[in-house]
């Protein structure tokens, strides 16, 4: 049984949720667990909006239950801690990422891949063990597992990181787990949108050489200059394709969309890989020779553990990895999300929790 | 240009070819190089039956070049060597497979992967840089660069094992580079021809637990019986393919029809890697959920380099392994092929070239 945060908790909380699939954000009162013994509950300052956070409002994967309060890219400063709680003490920095709670005994575990759990608890949307439905961030407080949340360096802005947790996860894990991480390695880049410009960033603290792959001419300025790649191709031009055939090793595919994937194999050295991150609605057509010849690898990837996403927000301090962000205030949220639709965005809106979420009468 | 072989090459030379795309094959006379200094020449006595023979004779892949003399999975004994030849004395058991060349400088060939060098010249249906051509193994006789010719261990059978050298090293190579071979994790094969049996026989021999894929049902009490695979699911079987789902680490597709990714995808658990070796003629459908929603990958290989080669041929020396084989005549050939594009053997012709090609 799915039962309500009110039937079973008592700590009051408030946000801004959908209530059906129109999508539209507006406030919303709700109620929140008690601090358990291994909880932290934080005061959220900055959620950034990811894309799945439109998806999810407008329920396009089907999964939706509403009232649905989005946000898993959430920062803030800790309030409370439970008696058991190691990791944190009241006034530190702390992040929450894509998921609250996992089974904690299957391999995926413990191997510290507690994203692979298949009783991996989303941080919205999804019920959890007290059968009450898990709420996001955009929301004035967080009741987390502290085994969920992450510590944030004291050099890292909260609102630049808190895209880290999602979207910069997402690409940081494929580029280690796919050893696309050496100096040297030639890396290419498609798509430069939330995760894509984060790619390029990661990739290049990494020592690799990286090429931006982008339908947009208009980007090469921004991706060379602002981002820092080392090359820029346009993957409508043919001539440009022609002359980066087999150069090289690995390729972080960001793009959501229907696109063919023959063009990006073709740039591929041999044994090079091709990751794919984004999930278009339609399976791709495959050419299974063009794996043959080269030894070619496509591989997937999702988010990252609880350890490799400390692992990444530290790697981001010490190489001063941002986010490129637009700060937005809460009630800008449903302007933000028909701006991200139409990807009017450098390159991921973060909303103010802190000073501009007000307690709804 | 291509040359004519009178005008380059001196050594007579007899097999049979396909003279179009009909593919029937019929006694061809032709000529071949003298032997080099860096050569090897083979008195040919075994030669497989592969697939891309069959695709190649009939120019399926579009690439044929008239006459074809087929036949990569090449043993026999060694006849003469060339003063530079280190590796090979007159009389050793020795095999020719996939390649017979390749540029020997670039990056693949430095790294023993001759089979991914950007210049590799296969074995036959291939033209050298000096312009001639190559035939293969359904002939008398060959001459080949000793880089390219592989050294059959002593207790590994000719016959039985000429297969090896293009089905097995097409299965090996992958469970190696893709990291198949951890002793206890489950393998899947899928479809059960030449690779495909094979394969399930390395995967054994690797300590894997073996799980033969098929959609014939037949089969089942062969793969386990003869093949010594652990289990057999039928994949055309819902109820099956459903309590077999994330029960697998890794799979291997020898699969050359057009077939879905998604069931043998979904058979992986999380991590899991599907390699494909098949080549369907058209393209296959990827559904992306799987490989990011469970770290999956699917990865393609393409034989070996001769380093690989060798090691491969001296592993299943090592283990007993050998192709499961049906011995024919040369002129038996055009009748295996039509059963073999029925899939009508168990699971690889092999003709036998020095007691039956006369003139």
């Amino acid at each position: 049984m799915t039962r309500l945060p009110e039937e079973v908790h008592s700590n009051k909380a408030f946000g801004w949720a959908a209530k059906d699939s129109s999508g539209v954000l507006s406030p919303f009162n709700f109620f929140t667990r008690e601090t358990g013994e291994k909880d932290v509950t934080f005061k959220v300052l900055y959620c950034g909006i990811c894309h799945s956070d439109l998806h999810m409002v407008k329920n396009e994967w089907g999964n939706s239950i509403y009232p649905l309060v989005p946000g898993h890219e959430i920062v803030g400063e800790v309030t409370e801690i439970g008696c058991k709680v190691q990791k944190f003490k009241v006034g530190d920095r702390v992040g929450v990422g894509c998921m609250v709670g996992s089974c904690h005994s299957c391999d995926n575990c413990m191997n510290n891949l507690e994203n692979y759990c298949p009783k991996m608890i989303f941080t919205y949307g999804t019920k959890y063990y007290d059968g009450a439905v898990t709420h996001g961030g955009y929301s004035n407080i967080m009741v987390v597992d502290e085994h969920f949340a992450v510590s944030i360096p004291e050099n890292l802005p909260l609102d630049a990181t808190a895209p880290l947790l999602c979207a910069g996860i997402t690409v940081y894990s494929p580029l280690r787990f796919y050893g696309l991480d050496k100096p040297g390695l030639r890396v290419g880049v498609v798509g430069l949108g939330g995760l894509g410009h984060l790619a390029v960033k990661f990739a290049k603290a990494m020592g690799t050489n990286v090429t931006v792959i982008s339908t947009s001419p208009s980007k090469q300025k921004e991706a060379l200059e602002n981002l820092g790649a080392d090359s820029f191709l346009v993957s409508r031009d043919q001539d440009q394709l022609q002359a980066a055939i087999g150069t090289l090793d690995g390729i972080i595919d960001t793009v959501s969309a229907q696109h063919p994937l023959l063009p990006l194999l073709g740039l591929l050295k041999s044994h090079g890989k091709l990751v794919i991150l984004g999930i278009p609605g339609k399976p791709f057509e495959l050419q299974v020779f063009r794996l043959i010849q080269g030894r070619k690898l496509i591989g997937g990837s999702m988010i990252g553990g609880m350890k490799e996403t400390q692992e990444m927000i530290n790697f981001a301090a010490e190489h001063n990895i941002k986010t490129d962000i637009e700060v937005i205030a809460m009630d800008y949220v449903n302007t933000a999300m028909d701006r991200l639709l139409k990807g009017d965005v450098k390159y991921r809106f973060v909303i103010d929790i802190g000073n501009t979420l007000r307690p709804s009468s | 240009m291509a040359k004519s072989a009178e005008e380059e090459n001196q050594q007579k030379a007899f097999g049979w070819a396909a003279t179009d795309n009909s593919g029937i094959l019929s006694p061809f006379n032709f000529f071949r190089r003298e032997n080099g200094d860096d050569d090897v020449t083979l008195k040919i006595l075994y030669c497989g039956v592969c697939h891309s023979d069959l695709h190649t004779l009939r120019n399926d892949w579009g690439f044929s070049f008239y006459p074809v003399v087929p036949g990569h999975e090449i043993s026999g004994v060694v006849t003469k060597v060339g003063k530079n030849v280190t590796k090979f004395n007159i009389g050793d058991r020795v095999g020719v497979g996939v390649l017979v060349g390749s540029c020997k400088t670039c990056e693949c060939c430095e790294q023993d992967l001759e089979n991914y060098c950007p210049r590799i010249i296969f074995t036959y249906n291939s033209y050298n840089p000096d312009g001639t051509k190559n035939y293969g193994g359904y002939s008398d006789m060959i001459v080949v660069d000793q880089r390219y010719v592989l050294r059959f261990p002593d207790n590994l059978p000719l016959d039985a094992g000429a297969p090896l050298l293009c089905a097995g090293i097409t299965v090996y190579s992958p469970m190696k580079y893709y990291g198949m071979t951890e002793a206890g994790k489950h393998l899947g094969v899928a479809g059960l021809g030449g690779l495909g049996h094979v394969a399930v026989k390395i995967g054994k021999a690797f300590g894997l637990k073996v799980t033969a894929i098929s959609s014939s049902p037949q089969k089942e009490s062969e793969a386990i019986n003869r093949l010594g695979a652990d289990s057999f699911l039928v994949s055309n079987d819902p109820e099956k393919m459903k309590s077999a789902i994330g029960t697998m680490d890794y799979i291997i597709d020898t699969v050359s029809a057009v077939h879905p990714l998604l069931p043998l995808l979904s058979l992986l658990k999380v991590n899991g890697k599907l390699v494909t070796v098949g080549l369907p003629n058209k393209p296959l459908e990827l559904p992306v959920f799987p490989l990011v929603m469970g770290r999956k990958l699917i990865g393609g290989s393409d034989v070996g380099g001769m380093k690989e080669t060798q090691e491969m041929l001296d592993f299943c020396a090592k283990h007993n392994i050998t192709a499961d084989i049906e011995l024919i005549r040369i002129e038996e050939i055009n009748t295996a092929m039509e059963r073999l594009a029925k899939s009508d053997v168990r699971y690889r012709f092999v003709i036998d070239v020095a007691n039956s090609l006369s003139q």
